[in-house]
């Protein structure tokens, strides 16, 4: 009895140990290897010696800022265009699915069944030059001859856009389906009307402001894009926004927009596989350094240290994240 | 009093007659859209392994040929790719699952003091971008490269270092997808067991899996998708074996062979009838289980 009642006492830990073994040895010890091996010196063929050269943070970081902060950037952007591209799409999901919600859902995740790097070149195709997309626009005239897409920045930021949507729609959708529709009758019912006057100021300077960063990004000039993506916040703010949704729906869609943004900001900023099939040497990012560096060039070093700054920014992050938003929050939202 | 009339009024004005429209008809078109955006390149892809397969890339569409269908492995290391991606992808799942689920269980059945940073371990893995996954794994196979063991290196570059690097990061995907279905586990069907006379064990095997075995072949078959479309790990990890997302990334700089995408077809409709399949399943089972329930 007692030996039933300590091997009961135990089970837990039986079950966990392989596992997280595993992760230990796998995981954590390599992370702490690889700050180890960022303070090495030397090279593949006369050996490296462990020579503790803090130095080499300060050299990775100044010669290869530009490519960590294009990784920023442009992995925020893409966060903040799959975010506005895949809430109406969760919501309408959610709210008026009806009897297709799960024919959309599956759809929202079919790409996941393809090759990531087969739909990567597919883009490159319906991208091209005179592809699917550009041929015709340049046939009626819309477009210059000249215009291309492919091996610009909006290919890569529209590329991880596209790869990491579906990582933002779901938790999105999860969150809004949780809710309970009676709380946006009841504050239809206490008089939550269209959210003008301030709906439309706020759309013109929400999309205004993204479509100037937008537009700066991706070599297009500041007015090019501004001005389109102010009328159509300007639209939205008029008309399809109302305090219903801003008192009710918004806040408690919040989880589900912490764990959406995560899951697409993450993978997206060390993506290089983008960056090296649709863009071009200027629009390189951080993981194309990382990359080449330990695969081609073997100056294991700084890749290692810029791989471990990599992480650590993204540890920050979560950790002041999770600081706003709760841990258990944080760890159950990924589900 | 004035508000109320007012607000009354407002929700017939031609403009919130427009809202209503843009309600009814935008929203609907706006998903057709953005469905077509994420199937777009699946399509492309699956429209692709028709093309004629005699030129050197498969970027532009030169007419329609079977070719490429009836000799899909007819490229000289794309047999050999595929294999090693289907033998990784098998082992990987399969140890993973079985670790990973052991971690869930733990999880959701018993209380114990570690809770807090065993959900910080699983959740870290699915935090880190793959290229730091990859890198650091690839750190730890190059700094052991010199110990002095009697076997020679402990991680040389090869299938093997590829099948540990996928196990790793496909257990918290597991742990989260079978704690999902362990959530809502009807524990009252146990203790019935145990009262009818049943052992834990005997109530593990007859009670407790078939219950959690849908979970268990979800997670079986998110670990076999991330494993199968995995290059960036893969690239930390594989020395000089090559699979086939591997063998893509190789192939685009010198031209895909229309085969490439005949296979990637293959994969992609099996994983949909595979989710398809299971779907169906789990709601057969959820639906006996509802009715063992009451």
């Amino acid at each position: 009895m007692r030996r039933a009642l300590r091997l009961r006492a135990a089970a837990p830990y039986l079950l966990l140990l392989p596992g997280l073994l595993w992760l230990v040895i796998f995981y954590v010890y390599p992370a702490f290897q690889m700050f180890l091996t960022s303070l090495w010196t030397g090279n593949l063929d006369t050996g490296y010696q462990q020579t503790w050269n803090w130095g080499i943070y300060g050299e990775a970081i100044s010669e290869y800022w530009p490519w960590l902060a294009r990784s920023i950037v442009y992995g925020g952007l893409a966060t903040i265009l799959a975010f506005a591209l895949g809430f109406p799409l969760a919501y309408a999901i959610a709210f008026r699915g009806g009897q297709y919600k799960n024919v959309l859902l599956f759809l929202v995740i079919a790409p996941f069944f393809t090759s990531f790097l087969l739909r990567t070149i597919s883009w490159k195709i319906i991208l091209a030059d005179s592809g699917l997309v550009l041929g015709p626009l340049k046939e009626i005239g819309i477009l210059p001859e000249e215009f291309r897409l492919l091996a610009t920045p909006a290919a890569v930021i529209a590329g991880i856009t596209y790869n990491f949507l579906p990582f933002m729609t779901l938790p999105l959708y999860v969150a809004l389906e949780k809710i309970d529709k009676r709380l946006i009758e009841a504050a239809e019912d206490l008089y939550a009307g269209p959210w003008r006057p301030q709906g439309t100021v706020v759309g013109v300077a929400i999309g205004g402001a993204l479509g100037l960063v937008v537009g700066l990004v991706m070599d297009y000039g500041p007015f090019a894009l501004s001005i389109p993506f102010a009328i159509a916040g300007a639209l939205v703010g008029t008309w399809l926004i109302g305090q219903a949704f801003i008192r009710v729906t918004l806040p408690l869609a919040l989880p589900g927009i912490f764990a959406g943004s995560l899951l697409t900001f993450i993978p997206a900023v060390g993506d290089f596989i983008n960056a090296e099939l649709l863009g071009n040497p200027q629009s390189l990012m951080i993981g194309n350094v990382i990359q080449a560096r330990y695969l081609k060039v073997t100056d294991y070093p700084t890749a290692s240290a810029l791989s471990f700054v990599l992480m650590l920014a993204i540890l920050i992050g979560l950790f002041i994240y999770a600081r706003l938003i709760g841990t258990e929050e944080l760890t159950g939202a990924s589900i | 009093m004035a508000t109320s009339s007012a607000a009354l009024a407002a929700r017939r004005t031609p403009a919130d007659r427009v809202a209503r429209a843009v309600d009814r008809w935008l929203l609907p078109v706006y998903v057709v859209g953005v469905t077509a955006y994420l199937i777009l390149p699946v399509a492309v892809m699956i429209l692709f392994s028709f093309n004629d397969p005699t030129g050197r890339s498969n970027l532009v569409w030169r007419g329609f040929s079977l070719d490429a269908w009836f000799n899909p492995v007819g490229r000289p290391g794309l047999g050999e790719a595929v294999r090693n991606s289907l033998v990784v992808a098998f082992l990987a799942t399969l140890v993973a699952t079985v670790l990973g689920t052991s971690i869930a269980l733990a999880l959701t059945r018993y209380q114990f003091r570690g809770r807090a940073a065993t959900n910080v371990l699983i959740f870290l893995p699915m935090a880190t971008p793959e290229i730091v996954l990859g890198a650091s794994l690839l750190t730890m196979f190059v700094a052991t490269a010199d110990l002095p063991l009697p076997g020679g290196v402990l991680f040389p570059l090869n299938i093997r270092t590829v099948m540990i690097a996928h196990i790793m990061f496909c257990i918290s995907f597991v742990v989260v997808t079978v704690k999902a279905r362990l959530a809502h586990f009807p524990r009252n069907l146990e203790e019935a067991a145990m009262d009818l006379g049943a052992n834990e064990w005997t109530t593990f095997w007859k009670v407790t899996f078939p219950l959690i075995l849908p979970g268990i072949v979800a997670g079986a078959l998110l670990a076999f998708s991330l494993s199968i479309d995995d290059y960036v790990v893969t690239a930390f990890t594989s020395g000089q074996t090559e699979t086939f997302p591997l063998y893509i990334y190789g192939s685009q700089l010198r031209g895909i062979p229309v085969q490439v995408n005949v296979i990637g077809t293959i994969i992609f409709g099996t994983a949909v009838l595979l989710v398809l399949l299971t779907t169906f399943w789990q709601r057969r089972v959820a639906a006996r289980e509802y009715g063992a329930g009451e």
